[in-house]
């Protein structure tokens, strides 16, 4: 066993990578649960994110336009959900299960022409200053713009959903339907924008695996990242703080135990590859056991106005 | 007389198969308490929303001071000076005091300046609250001042009340009449929705009575007699429950230091409660909602077991058998929630027939439901508690909360129990099917039946019980013979009299 083949910049840096398109994933379906939606079709949505998003992006050459596309075609997928539930009153979860069944489907027929292309590289970002200072440098600040705009989706939701009328709105939605039709919100447009966004962030995510982590596509490709994303968003108790610190949480032992493979560690393969599902709900069971658990109360329900 | 604040002009709004209102007009004055009186189903609350802009009338116009007043959306309403508080709570039980008040405004000022003045009109008005408690830890009196601090913070011309008193201890009632004798002082109106006859008297200044979605009258309160305004109501007078002469015979029902945790995070412990309950006898059980009665009702009923020796029927211990055994024993019970508690929403009355009577009807042959016994059974309930519906193979959900109600308690009650135990026996029920509903249960106990009525309706109680115990936190008061009670004492035993622990009210 050779530990000191594990470099901890590298280490690090890689854990940002693989920690990425699942904050992604699970901020966005954090803002569609708090209003009060359980979209099951994350997944789905993901990998046609990574599907649409490498298509883009090899055609015009361009993993910025990449990333727009993916955003678009996971908003547009989710569309089909929002009609679904929200106008047709369809069963969420099992609307968001087809959902995931249907995206994953329509992602392999579109990918086949891709399949073995390369994806154009994503710029690193050149800080000034930060990016030169030595090993941190290399280790947090030295990424792609989609690392930092993860990071900050996270900041400007939390700040979002605390701070702003919307966000008030958008929770009270979720809370309590009825109470919010009471007083006079539009239930259904709100839970719609939040749908969207899901989608749009669901998409970006699976984006970011086929033109940055791999970076190529192959078939089903997301391997359940989008049902660790919905776990995250449980565990976490809709905290955005605690979904950031799941989705690294995630990412970090993932990319710990494949080094740990590689370094010859004297553990089952099969256990290391589980560790990083095992260890992540642990830990967020352990931070939310105590105290409120806080899942919005309307979570799942359809809304139906009647007067 | 002046300009009224509020003129309604022949409002009119139809629903498929039903006229809600049919051309209602009436005027409220400024200053004034107006009350709008009316059964279930008159058209109160449609009228109410029409004024709040939930609901666009089909016909007829409203005039505001003057000027034409056509709301389309709740927050133009909240523009022209009309707030409501709700009679379902519109409030969000993991959001905090401030937050609930700021979803309830047009232009809420910053946070910190919401919390000093939700603090500064709550002590005004004498209504106290702490703008960072959570909602859904509040008593139900603290969640409804939270709704009128709401509408308070944007100086309504017009307040309009639904049923703002059902939930509150009579203590509670007092402060909010003090306080809406405050603001007509001041010069807000008030439209004041209730069927409380006498509150009415005591507060309102003019009242219109709605009956089938008409303007039947407009009335004095003061100058007018319950009954006369329960007449218009009505539409033709109704007998009141006659208690006939009691003989009370032997101890039916004994429970002796019943205590059992809550059943969740917002249910209520019951804790050492104690009574005997006689054949021929009614016992009524008061208490502000959430205060166990759910939970009594479930251990008295079966639903959750107790520990040996709390539940005694006609002296053999029930404490440790389910609910079907109980059935079988005697024991029937009738819980609050009428879909989904009471009655399977989906399933038919006929269904819905079996699943309680099937073993002492002697519904089933070896295990098999013998349909046509069943049937007639259903009809039975039907014909003789008065439901109205097509027949008995509609489904529980298609009758009106009334009928259903009705179909309910009745079911019960033809079994002749003898113990009948019921949690909120006429919750939204009119007063003629309220009236015979009590009077079915005082007809059973005459039977020598032993009667059980929990309930939050205190005139309810008092017009049927025989004897009157409060919970207060899951702890049942002592209990006493109603003759000797007055609502002052009533009041100290609902507010349990020993400390001011705010209870937890499942929203």
């Amino acid at each position: 066993m050779d530990f000191g083949s594990i470099n901890p910049a590298l280490l690090i840096a890689s854990i940002m990578i693989s920690a990425t398109p699942i904050l992604l994933a699970a901020i966005g379906e954090m803002v569609v649960e708090k209003a009060g939606v359980l979209n099951l079709g994350v997944e789905g949505m993901m990998i046609t994110g990574a599907v649409v998003g490498f298509a883009v992006a090899v055609t015009l050459t361009s993993p910025g336009f990449g990333f727009v596309a993916a955003a678009f075609a996971g908003a547009a997928l989710s569309l089909v959900f929002a009609l679904l539930t929200q106008f047709l009153l369809s069963n969420q979860v099992a609307t968001g299960l087809g959902l995931t069944l249907a995206g994953l489907g329509l992602s392999s027929l579109i990918g086949k022409p891709y399949e073995g292309m390369k994806s154009p590289p994503m710029p690193k970002l050149d800080i000034p200053v930060l990016s030169d200072l030595p090993i941190v440098g290399r280790m947090l600040f030295s990424h792609d713009a989609m690392v930092y705009v993860s990071l900050l989706l996270v900041v400007a939701v939390w700040a979002f959903l605390k701070y702003t009328r919307a966000g008030l709105i958008l929770r009270a939605v979720g809370e309590s339907h009825d109470s919010a039709h009471a007083l006079g919100y539009k239930v259904i447009p709100i839970r719609i924008a939040a749908i969207l966004f899901g989608g749009a962030c669901a998409g970006m995510g699976g984006a970011y695996l086929s033109l940055v982590r791999v970076p190529q596509w192959t078939e089903g490709m997301t391997a359940g990242a989008g049902w660790i994303a919905l776990a995250i968003v449980v565990f976490a108790s809709w905290r955005a703080g605690r979904v950031a610190v799941g989705a690294y949480l995630f990412g970090g032992v993932t990319v710990l135990q494949l080094n740990l493979q590689a370094a010859g560690a004297n553990v089952p393969v099969s256990l290391l590859s589980a560790s990083p599902y095992i260890i992540t709900i642990l830990v967020l069971v352990i931070i939310s056991a105590r105290g409120v658990h806080g899942a919005p109360a309307s979570l799942g329900r359809s809304f139906h106005a009647t007067h | 007389m002046d300009t009224p604040l509020l003129s309604i002009n022949g409002l009119t709004k139809a629903y498929p198969g039903v006229v809600a209102n049919d051309s209602v007009s009436f005027d409220i004055g400024e200053s004034e308490i107006h009350a709008l009186l009316g059964e279930n189903g008159a058209g109160k609350s449609t009228l109410v929303k029409m004024i709040y802009g939930l609901v666009q009338p089909d016909n007829g116009t409203m005039t505001m001071r003057g000027a034409g007043y056509t709301p389309s959306k709740p927050s133009e309403a909240r523009q022209s000076g009309v707030a409501m508080v709700f009679q379902h709570f519109s409030l969000f039980d993991a959001l905090d005091v401030a937050e609930n008040v700021a979803l309830g405004m047009e232009t809420p000022p910053p946070m910190r300046d919401l919390a000093r003045q939700i603090r500064e009109v709550s002590e005004t008005y004498g209504l106290p609250l702490d703008p960072s408690r959570t909602v859904g830890t509040l008593s139900a009196g603290e969640r409804q001042r939270v709704e009128i601090i709401r509408c308070l913070l944007q100086d309504p011309k017009l307040l309009i009340m639904d049923e703002p008193t059902s939930v509150l201890t009579p203590q509670e009632v007092d402060i909010l009449f003090e306080t809406l004798r405050k603001l007509k002082a001041e010069g807000t109106s008030i439209l004041y929705i209730s069927h409380k006859l006498e509150e009415i008297r005591a507060l309102c200044d003019h009242a219109t009575i709605l009956r089938l979605g008409k303007n039947v009258g407009t009335c004095t309160p003061s100058e007018t007699t319950a009954r006369e305004m329960a007449e218009m109501m009505v539409g033709s007078s109704f007998a009141a429950p006659q208690a006939q002469n009691k003989v009370l015979g032997n101890v039916l029902l004994s429970v002796k230091g019943l205590s059992q945790p809550a059943p969740g995070s917002f249910g209520t412990p019951l804790r050492e409660i104690g009574f005997d309950l006689r054949a021929g006898e009614v016992l009524g059980i008061g208490g502000v909602a959430g205060n166990g009665q759910d939970e009594l009702l479930a251990a008295l009923s079966g639903e959750r077991l107790s520990e040996t020796g709390m539940v005694r029927l006609k002296g053999s211990d029930v404490s440790r058998m389910g609910p079907n055994a109980r059935r079988e024993a005697g024991l029937l019970s009738g819980p609050e929630e009428r879909l989904g508690h009471a009655a399977a929403p989906d399933m038919s009355l006929i269904e819905n027939g079996v699943l309680t009577a099937s073993r002492r009807m002697g519904l089933l042959s070896n295990g098999f439901i013998s349909w046509g016994k069943s049937r007639a059974f259903a009809e039975d309930v039907i014909e003789r508690f008065d439901v109205r519906t097509p027949g008995p193979h509609v489904a529980a959900r298609a009758l009106s909360g009334g009928n259903l109600q009705k179909f309910v308690v009745g079911r019960e009650i033809v079994q002749t129990p003898d113990v009948l135990v019921v949690n909120q026996p006429t919750w939204g029920v009119d007063a003629a099917a309220a009236a015979f509903i009590r009077q079915s249960l005082l007809d059973l106990a005459a039977q020598g039946s032993a009667v059980l009525v929990i309930s939050q309706d205190l005139d309810e109680l008092m017009e049927v019980s025989d004897r009157f115990g409060a919970l207060n936190e899951g702890r049942l008061s002592s209990i006493r013979p109603v003759t000797e009670l007055d609502i002052e004492q009533i009041g100290l035993m609902m507010g349990g009299a020993h400390d001011m622990e705010v209870a937890h009210v499942d929203g």
